[in-house]
């Protein structure tokens, strides 16, 4: 069974074909990864995978389960997680705050009026441990607003794992960081590869070809090929369609 | 992991102000002024809608534009059931009654029973629609009480007496204001807590990024919603009181002029703090009273009072005396 697996997938804005009939099947614990230019449709992609937008035709299914029309909080529940390409963090909070949130969300309904989130270890303690994970333990204290750019982008995915998902969808988590920090988030993917399914949107090639176990290249919203890194880096309709005669 | 604590200054602050609003009839006593002391209950009953308001407005950051409505119904649960008991009719099958042990308690189940049906439909909403929705029910229900001629309509409804509390009368000024501020410090005392629950940060943290909770598998609706109905049922309880205070209820407490004065409480005195709302409705009760002691256009000099605190402390009263005493 897949732990992910979309079929005949369709989405239309206007005349644009953001998603066109479009299907991919990822195994469990398998770390796939989706290229494609600019334009081809992957943050729409993402969007219907996590249920922000309905697809207008095709199903997607979690571990054999449909979940075409389950609301986000439930398909999140269900083990989906993301990372926003535009990182969205909650302002006002601190970052283990942020991480501590979706600690929360995995221990049940928090109707719980009284007690003091955050001096509850069994919120604050697996947070911080995700956010040391990422590295950003120094600064855990310190409020979103105030992180730079690649922080954000690290803390986006501290919060990802604190939610302990079965599959992880990351949307570019290493779009604008540094080459130390780019570094530290491939190893850190490494080290998660067959612990958990993880669908990769990434335009760093280097970091692709040396994660993926598998690519699928989308082009103008639609799978043109699935394959190794070897096979992709030779496959000629790739190598037209994205990769270019630059590479 | 904890928050700093507020610095000293801060502290010594909020003590003071305890201890003022519990001196106060002491004071007011001594000048032989029950003038004084009505005026300071009415500035208690207010801090407790704005704190509630606040709950929702601060907190949730959904900026609700009927708050009287919930107030306006608190007070009409106290005055109709008293109608009742005064002429021996019934009402809906029961009869009245001026216990207060029951009047208050079910002021405030009315109006969280309405706070939920109205916030059901208006919390599917955002924004302006959000604001005009709300504003819209709010609205309605003050219709619904102008036309209730068997109540008063347009002219309100008097009763002849307080209430009873556990069947003694209140007819101390002094012991009815020490009633409605401990109601106060338990109410702001329960959404202090609240904030810093798992629920608050829920609440707080969908008013951050909407999206982000619902990724993380948070039905944000529900949490809004008994937000919703938890700011409800205070502001009902601060509607009973303050029929009890004024021995009489009218549309004008469910006015949209009402839930745009509470709204300005919580703006001028801080928005997302406890303290804020009950500076901001003191600030307000007292410019009130003293302007409006030379001039029946009061508003004319206030207008300028809250642009000027607009301009000048964007995070309110409570904001700027904070930033003022260090980071």
């Amino acid at each position: 069974m897949s732990a992910l697996e979309l079929s005949g997938l369709a989405k239309r804005f206007g005349a644009l074909r953001a998603t066109d009939n479009l299907s991919l099947s990822v195994e469990e614990n398998e770390l796939r990864a989706i290229i494609g230019p600019n334009g081809a449709g992957k943050t729409t992609l993402i969007s219907q995978i996590i249920g922000e937008l309905r697809p207008d035709r095709g199903t997607i299914s979690l571990f054999g389960r449909d979940i075409t029309d389950w609301p986000v909080p439930r398909r999140a529940l269900a083990g989906l997680a993301r990372s926003f390409q535009i990182t969205q963090l909650c302002a006002g909070f601190s970052a283990i705050d942020n991480v501590a949130l979706a600690v929360q969300a995995r221990q049940g309904h928090s109707f719980r009026f009284w007690k003091d989130a955050r001096r509850d270890p069994a919120l604050t303690e697996p947070a911080l441990a995700a956010v040391e994970q990422v590295g950003l333990g120094a600064r855990a204290e310190t409020l979103v607003e105030n992180l730079s750019h690649g922080e954000k982008r690290q803390l986006e995915l501290a919060i990802a794992l604190a939610m302990k998902p079965r599959v992880l969808l990351l949307d570019e988590p290493m779009a604008g960081m540094g080459h130390e920090e780019s570094q530290r988030i491939v190893a850190l993917l490494s080290g998660l590869k067959g612990k958990v399914t993880i669908l990769l949107i990434e335009h760093d090639m280097d970091a692709v070809f040396s994660l993926a176990d598998q690519i699928s290249v989308l082009v103008t919203g639609t799978i043109i090929c699935t394959g190794t890194a070897q096979v992709i880096r030779t496959d000629p309709a790739v190598r037209t369609a994205y990769l270019g005669e630059a590479h | 992991m904890t928050r700093p604590a507020l610095p000293l200054r801060l502290t010594v602050l909020v003590a003071i102000l305890a201890v003022a609003l519990v001196a106060l009839p002491f004071v007011a006593k001594a000048y032989g002024s029950t003038y004084a002391i009505t005026l300071a209950t009415r500035l208690v009953i207010y801090a407790l809608v704005a704190v509630s308001l606040d709950l929702i407005l601060g907190y949730g950051g959904l900026v609700s534009f009927g708050h009287a409505a919930y107030f306006g119904l608190g007070g009409y649960v106290v005055a109709i059931l008293a109608f009742h008991h005064a002429d021996g009719s019934s009402v809906l099958g029961l009869p009245g009654t001026n216990e207060a042990l029951i009047t208050w308690p079910l002021a405030m189940l009315v109006s969280a029973f309405a706070a939920l049906v109205i916030g059901a439909l208006s919390l599917r909403t955002s924004g302006a629609y959000f604001i005009m929705i709300t504003l819209a029910f709010a609205q309605m229900l003050f219709y619904v009480f102008v036309a209730l001629k068997y109540y008063g309509g347009d002219d309100g409804l008097a009763m002849a007496r307080r209430s009873l509390l556990a069947g003694n009368r209140i007819t101390d000024p002094q012991t009815f204001y020490y009633i409605c501020l401990t109601l106060l410090a338990v109410a702001a005392y329960v959404v202090h807590r609240l904030t810093r629950s798992r629920f608050g940060m829920v609440l707080s943290g969908a008013k951050a990024s909407e999206r982000r909770l619902a990724a993380l598998g948070f039905p944000i609706l529900r949490y809004r919603l008994v937000a919703f109905v938890i700011a409800g049922a205070i502001a009902g309880l601060a509607g009973a009181l303050f029929a009890d205070l004024a021995r009489f209820v009218s549309p004008d407490m469910m006015a949209w002029t009402k839930s745009g004065e509470f709204m300005v409480m919580v703006i001028l005195g801080g928005l997302a703090s406890v303290v804020g709302p009950i500076i901001g409705a003191a600030a307000f009760i007292l410019v009130e009273s003293s302007i409006s002691g030379w001039t029946e256009h009061w508003q004319l000099v206030f207008g300028p009072v809250v642009v000027l605190i607009a301009l000048f402390a964007p995070n309110g009263l409570w904001g700027w005396i904070k930033g003022r005493s260090g980071p």
